[in-house]
């Protein structure tokens, strides 16, 4: 691994700015005529949704899995990254054989409104300005996220899912979704999520968006008319981020004290140690291809996050009447989204008697050990899905559409 | 809850499994590795859900495709609503509870049927071999020694009758079996089923 310094970072990628306004991905074009109100009481119009498919969608449209992906992913779940030229971020679960198999399904994976990689953000342009949003941009919510993508799978003409999957963000989407659009949620995965966020998480948002807000490369939010990018504040951002998405016992047994491409310390401030190199180095590559206002906005709407408040403090309302069949993921050394989170959404859903069901992973790779290769996870995910397609009817190959 | 107990409890569950009206909502308490869930969806076509409190279980069930979720019957079944179950079911648990009483109360409220079975302590070998070895009983129903047993709260059939008197509880049936697993007579007379039962299944309501 290079030693990259925070100095050295490069200036904004071309092709991360394309994805913004032509996505290599397929886009749902909303008009003028047709905005997407949101929580804050703004309407945004005209708005853009990028999203990307797997697999076939069968004559009944019965098979369709919506994938929400988390704060700093994207709809590139399961092919190539258009900017970075790596593999998409969730093959280990989705893909031919795979849990998820898209030789069954058909996957759908939209990129979040305020996100960066083609469905409308902060750095998108302002139709009546013809500069990008900035923070002109509207504040947007977790159930932003969802009204948007049942926007999009109106679009589609896909009048409900055979199942919604996510992790964190993505798993408050999932649940979101469940609640709000019941009928249109035949199951949902909600992985190492949480009905509303904690004091603890909204706490180390807030370093990374001061970190971001720091940088003079921020400019007010209006760094790409200035033709900068904050990227050192983006990085530091990332990079406390990081930090709380692996445990104490993953770094240590990754790292511990080990030292990087040096037999002493050096009694100064380079990277002496691994784990600071490893740290530059998820900093150094994350801006490559993330947007600093995206992670300001998207940060917020989890910030927001509170299913709780929003049932005057008994989290079961929001799921009375469900016939959703819900399976609920948590992995022990999680410390952002604890089990206890996902527990407390079990007994919401008990209490309603909902069909559910709830599996703890053992495992050290903390909040991120949903996006690695763990077997008991994904016979879990195989294992639920199956026995969800057979009492949907659902059995063996998609076929083609007419 | 127990392996070694699940292993050895086969007939209970499939006398269980004929108490139980098919197409009806079933929540199995202490469900294990879910065979009797898997029993219940295959040949009753019901609607089955666990709770299980060893997470190893709850894996395995959810692997299968089971509807389980980890949790303890003394605490957490007041997490559900009023009859929201037609059967609630506790096999070869109750004895391990920490509060027998208030878990089946809880059965009670949350199914419109109850389902029990338990090892029963009054059986003539246990009794047997309190009296002439004068010390805590081990028999193939239940290997463990006194002091690492899951089982803190052994009842006889004629006490579990007695709980479900105090509480109101209508016994619609009950079923010894013996040794070889055969059902003693509903008729057999008390004593006798309390003598002769190694475990019992009572089918109770409110």
């Amino acid at each position: 691994m290079s030693k990259p310094l925070l100095k050295d970072l490069p200036s904004v990628s071309a092709n991360r700015l394309a994805q913004v306004l032509e996505p290599e991905s397929e886009v749902a074009r909303f008009t003028k005529t047709e905005p997407l109100v949101l929580d804050s009481g703004e309407q945004l119009a005209p708005f853009s949704i990028a999203y990307q498919t797997y697999g076939i969608l069968n004559a009944d449209k019965t098979n369709a899995i919506f994938i929400c992906h988390a704060l700093t992913g994207d709809q590139h779940v399961a092919n190539t990254h258009p900017v970075t030229g790596k593999s998409g971020w969730w093959t280990a679960l989705i893909g031919p054989g795979k849990p998820v198999d898209t030789n069954k399904y058909f996957v759908i994976c939209a990129n979040v409104i305020g996100g960066c990689m083609g469905s409308t953000g902060p750095s998108s342009i302002k139709p009546r300005t013809g500069r990008p949003y900035g923070l002109d941009f509207p504040v947007i919510t977790v159930g932003d996220m969802v009204r948007a993508h049942m926007r999009l799978l109106d679009r589609l003409e896909i009048p409900d899912l055979f199942c919604v999957i996510g992790g964190s963000m993505g798993g408050m989407q999932v649940l979101e979704m469940a609640a709000r659009y019941k009928d249109r949620v035949y199951a949902a995965i909600p992985i190492a999520a949480a009905a509303r966020h904690s004091s603890q998480n909204i706490a180390f948002h807030e370093v990374g968006r001061q970190a971001i807000m720091a940088d003079p490369d921020w400019c007010g939010g209006k760094y790409l008319e200035e033709g900068k990018h904050p990227h050192k504040g983006l990085a530091v951002a990332r990079m406390a981020g990081h930090i709380t998405y692996l445990s104490d016992e993953a770094l240590h047994r990754k790292f511990g004290r080990n030292l990087q491409d040096r037999k002493a310390v050096t009694f100064g401030f380079d990277a002496d140690f691994q784990v600071e190199s490893y740290l530059r180095h998820q900093g150094f590559t994350f801006v490559e291809r993330f947007d600093a206002n995206s992670y300001l906005y998207v940060t917020r709407a989890m910030d927001y996050f509170d299913m709780v408040a929003d049932e005057k403090g008994i989290l079961a309302n929001a799921f009375k009447g469900t016939k959703t069949r819900f399976c609920l993921v948590s992995f022990t050394s999680d410390w952002l989204f604890p089990t206890e989170e996902s527990r407390a959404v079990v007994q919401a859903l008990n209490a309603v008697a909902a069909n559910v069901s709830f599996v703890e992973i053992e495992t050290d790779k903390g909040h991120d050990a949903f996006l690695m290769d763990e077997p008991e996870f994904n016979a879990t995910i195989s294992g639920f899905l199956s026995s969800a397609a057979k009492t949907r009817g659902l059995s063996g190959d998609a076929e083609l559409s007419a | 809850m127990d392996a070694q107990i699940q292993n050895t409890a086969r007939v209970d569950l499939l006398l269980i499994s004929e108490m139980v009206e098919a197409g009806s909502r079933v929540l199995d308490i202490g469900c294990g590795d879910g065979t009797l869930l898997q029993i219940l969806a295959e040949t009753r076509d019901v609607d089955a859900r666990g709770v299980e409190i060893s997470q190893l279980g709850v894996n395995q069930c959810v692997a299968r495709g089971l509807s389980v979720v980890q949790g303890d019957a003394d605490s957490d079944l007041v997490n559900y609503p009023d009859a929201a179950f037609d059967y609630a079911i506790l096999s070869q648990t109750i004895q391990a509870t920490h509060r027998p009483r208030h878990v089946l109360e809880q059965l009670l409220r949350i199914g419109r049927h109850a389902i029990v079975s338990f090892p029963n302590f009054g059986h003539w070998k246990i009794r047997g071999q309190v009296m002439l070895q004068g010390r805590m009983p081990m028999t193939t129903n239940l290997p463990n020694q006194w002091y690492d047993t899951p089982n803190i709260h052994f009842c006889t059939i004629k006490d579990f009758v007695a709980l479900c008197d105090e509480i109101d509880a209508k016994v619609e049936q009950a079923v010894a079996l013996n040794a070889m697993g055969q059902k003693l007579g509903f008729s057999a007379p008390l004593f006798l089923q309390n003598l002769v039962g190694e475990q019992a299944v009572f089918l109770l309501s409110r």
